[in-house]
C-alpha cells in the first residue's frame, strides 16, 4: 500500500490538486454567494453544475459554436437560479433552517429527475474546445484545459472581488447578509437582492458545469463533486470569498496528494475527514466568522 | 382535544395512549386486521408492505433525533448500513442465530451513531448536518474498503434467511411477521420514550437549548442518547434489510436514501410519532405509484431518453417535498389531529 518511491511525484500530485481545486472554488464560489446574502446553504450546488453543464452541452450538440453555447448556457442558467429562488426558497424566507436544508436537498433530487427525463442517463463529454497543448515543466505535466480552468477560476474570483468592492448591488448584497431589516430600511430591496443572488449562482454554476464537463464526463455523479466542496466552503469560512478560493485549492491538493501518497480510493472521502476535523476543532472555518451563539 | 364526556381524573389517565374503550376497540380492530392482511394480498403488496416496516423502524429513529431533540442528520441510511453489515457479518460469518444479532446490530449502530454525534457538542443546524453528511460517506467507504473480507467489498455480502430451529423465513409472508410485530413494538416504544422524562428533555432540546441546560438538562448527555436511540433504531432496521434483501451492498445506503427518510418525517410531520408512519407510508405508495405509471409516462413523452423510468421518482419526491415545506410545513399528522377535533366536534363547529 505504501511506498516510498512515490514521493517523486509529488509535484505532479501537487500541481495536478491545485487544479482540480480550481474547479471546486468555482463550485464553492456558488454556495458561498448564496450563503452570504440568504443564509441558505445550497445542498443542490452540485445538481445545478451538472444541470448548467448539460444546458451548455445541448447547445454546442446543437452545433452552435461553443463560446456562444456557453455564453446562451449562462443566460439560462441565470433564468433557473431565478425560477428556484421564486417557486423553492421566497416562500420560505423566516422559516427554521432544517426547511432550507431539506428544500434544497428536495431540489437536488429534482434537478437530477429532470436531467434523467430530458438528457437521459447517458454520459456524455463536451467536445474540446480550448486552444493550447499539454504542457511540460521539468518533470510535471500540466493539462491546458486544467491550466484554463485554473485561469477563468481566478478570473471569476477577482470580478467578484472586484463585483462586492466597488459595484452598487455587490454593496446591497452585502449590506443585505449583514442584516435584512437594515438593509430594507435603507431602500434596498431584499427580495430583488435575493432573486439576483440566485440568477449569479445559476450563472457560476454554468461556468462550473462546463470545466467539470471537460475534465470529467457530465452524468450523474458529477454532482458529488458539489458536495466535496461544502468542505471547501467550510474550511475557508462560510462567508469568505478568498476564503472558498484557498479552501477549494487546499482540498483539491490534499486530496491528490493523499490519494497519491497512500491509497488512491482515499481521495473519495479526503473531503467528507475534512469537514469532520474542521467542524470539530474550528467550526467556523479559517476566515470565517466567528458568531457566539448558544449551542 | 379530548372526546365528549371523557374526563381525565388522575395524571395516569391524562398521559395515556389509549383512552376510551373505542380507542381499545380500534387498536384490537386495526391490529388483527394488519396481521391477516398477509393472507389475502399479492406478494408485491406484501413486499411494499415489509419495505413500509422496514422504513417506520428506522424513521421512527430519525423522527426522535430530527423530530423531537431538533438535531438534523442526513447520515441515517449510514448508520443502517452499520446496522445490515454487523448482522450480516454475525450471521454469515461468525453464525449467530439472527434473534442474537438484530440486537447486537443496533448496539453497533447505536455507538456509531454515538461517534458521529460527538460533534454535536460544538455545532447544531447545518454544520450538524454536515458532519452527519461526512459519515454518510465515510461509513460507506469503510465497507468497502477496510477488511473487505468479511464485507465483500463492493461485491455483495450473501446474508442467510432467519432461521427458527427448522423454520426458514425465507419468504415475504415469512419475513412481514418478523418485520411487522417489530415495527408495531418499536412504534409504540418511540411513542412511550416521548412520554418518559427522557423524552420530555429531548423536546426541551429542541425548544430552546439554552432554557433546557438551564433546567439542569446535561445537554451534550442527552443529545448522544438521541443519536443513539436514533441510530439504534436504523441499525435494527438494517438488519432487518439485510435479512430480508439477503444479500447486502453498500450501494444501498446512499446519501439519496437519507434523504427519502428526512423526507418521509417531513411529510409525515417533525416531532409526531404517528407521523413517521403516516410519511413513511406516503412516500413509499408514492414512489411505487410513480414506478407504476413511469412506462406510460414514457410513452407519453416519446423524445425523451432512457432515464425517464428512473427520473419520475427523484422528480415526484422533491416536489412533494416542497410542496410540504411550503404549504403544509406541519405534516399530515397535523391534518390528521385536525380530522380527529373535525369528527369529535361533529356536528358542532367548536
Amino acid at each position: 500500500m505504501f511506498n516510498p518511491a512515490v514521493f517523486q511525484f509529488l509535484p505532479q500530485f501537487f500541481v495536478n490538486g491545485l487544479m482540480v481545486g480550481g474547479i471546486y472554488a468555482l463550485i464553492a464560489l456558488g454556495l458561498v454567494m448564496i450563503f452570504k446574502s440568504t443564509q441558505i446553504f445550497n445542498f443542490a450546488v452540485g445538481d445545478l453544475v451538472m444541470v448548467g453543464g448539460f444546458i451548455a452541452w445541448m447547445f454546442m450538440d446543437l452545433g452552435i459554436p461553443p463560446v456562444l453555447a456557453i455564453l446562451l448556457a449562462i443566460g439560462i442558467g441565470a433564468i433557473v437560479g431565478l425560477i428556484i429562488e421564486r417557486l423553492a426558497l421566497r416562500p420560505l424566507i423566516g422559516q427554521p433552517v432544517l426547511a432550507a436544508i431539506m428544500v434544497t436537498l428536495a431540489l437536488s433530487y429534482t434537478l437530477k429527475g429532470i436531467v434523467l427525463l430530458v438528457w437521459g442517463g447517458h454520459p456524455q463529454v463536451l467536445p474540446k474546445f480550448l486552444p493550447g497543448k499539454i504542457i511540460r515543466l521539468g518533470g510535471v505535466v500540466l493539462s491546458h484545459e486544467l491550466l484554463w480552468t485554473f485561469g477563468i477560476t481566478l478570473l471569476v474570483y477577482a470580478l467578484f472581488l472586484l463585483f462586492y468592492r466597488f459595484s452598487k448591488a455587490g454593496l446591497d448584497m452585502r449590506a443585505t447578509a449583514e442584516d435584512h431589516q437594515l438593509a430594507q430600511s435603507r431602500g434596498i430591496s431584499v427580495r430583488r437582492i435575493f432573486a439576483l443572488t440566485w440568477a449569479i449562482a445559476g450563472m457560476t454554476a454554468v461556468v462550473g458545469g462546463v470545466f467539470l464537463g471537460m475534465k470529467l464526463s457530465l452524468n450523474l455523479p458529477l454532482a458529488d463533486a458539489g458536495l466535496k466542496s461544502f468542505a471547501a466552503v467550510l474550511l475557508g469560512g462560510l462567508e469568505s470569498i478568498p476564503g472558498a478560493l484557498l479552501g477549494g485549492l487546499a482540498i483539491g491538493v490534499l486530496e491528490d496528494v493523499l490519494g497519491g501518497i497512500i491509497d488512491p480510493t482515499i481521495k473519495e472521502i479526503t473531503a467528507y475527514i475534512v469537514i469532520l476535523i474542521v467542524l470539530i476543532f474550528r467550526p467556523e472555518g479559517l476566515f470565517g466568522l466567528r458568531r457566539i451563539e448558544r449551542i | 382535544m379530548r372526546p365528549s364526556g371523557v374526563f381525565d381524573e388522575r395524571y395516569e389517565q391524562d398521559v395515556a395512549i389509549v383512552r376510551t374503550a373505542a380507542h381499545w376497540g380500534i387498536l384490537f380492530v386495526g391490529l388483527a386486521v394488519l396481521f391477516i392482511l398477509p393472507l389475502v394480498t399479492g406478494v408485491r403488496t406484501l413486499n411494499l408492505m415489509n419495505h413500509i416496516g422496514i422504513s417506520v423502524i428506522v424513521c421512527q429513529g430519525l423522527s426522535i433525533l430530527t423530530g423531537y431533540t431538533g438535531q438534523i442528520s442526513v447520515g441515517q441510511a449510514a448508520f443502517m448500513a452499520v446496522g445490515a453489515y454487523t448482522s450480516g457479518i454475525l450471521t454469515a460469518q461468525a453464525g449467530w442465530p439472527f434473534w442474537l444479532a438484530i440486537p447486537a446490530s443496533g448496539l453497533s449502530a447505536g455507538f456509531v451513531g454515538i461517534l458521529f454525534g460527538l460533534p454535536s457538542l460544538r455545532i447544531k443546524g447545518f454544520y450538524l448536518a454536515l458532519a452527519t453528511l461526512a459519515a454518510q460517506f465515510i461509513i460507506p467507504w469503510c465497507i468497502n474498503h477496510v477488511r473487505v473480507d468479511l464485507t465483500g467489498g463492493v461485491f455483495s455480502l450473501v446474508v442467510p434467511p432467519p432461521k427458527i430451529g427448522d423454520f426458514v423465513l425465507n419468504t415475504q409472508f415469512r419475513m412481514f411477521y418478523l418485520i411487522m410485530p417489530l415495527a408495531v413494538l418499536i412504534t409504540f416504544f418511540a411513542k412511550n420514550l416521548m412520554r418518559s422524562g427522557i423524552g420530555r428533555a429531548f423536546i426541551a432540546i429542541r425548544d430552546n437549548d439554552l432554557a433546557a441546560e438551564v433546567m439542569g438538562i446535561n445537554l451534550f448527555q442527552y443529545k448522544l442518547y438521541s443519536f443513539f436511540i436514533s441510530s439504534f433504531f436504523a441499525g435494527i432496521g438494517g438488519a432487518l434489510w439485510a435479512h430480508w434483501m439477503r444479500a447486502i451492498n453498500a450501494d444501498h445506503f446512499t446519501l439519496m436514501e437519507s434523504v427519502w427518510y428526512l423526507g418521509m418525517i417531513i411529510v409525515g410531520g417533525m416531532g409526531s410519532t404517528a407521523g413517521a408512519v403516516f410519511g413513511t407510508i406516503f412516500i413509499r405508495v408514492l414512489d411505487e405509484v410513480a414506478r407504476e405509471i413511469a412506462p406510460l409516462v414514457g410513452s407519453l413523452l416519446p423524445g425523451a431518453g432512457v432515464g425517464v423510468e428512473l427520473a419520475l421518482s427523484p422528480i415526484l419526491f422533491g416536489l412533494v417535498i416542497i410542496v410540504f415545506m411550503v404549504f403544509e410545513p406541519r405534516g399530515l399528522a397535523h391534518r390528521w389531529e385536525i380530522f380527529k377535533a373535525y369528527y369529535r366536534l361533529w356536528p358542532f363547529a367548536y
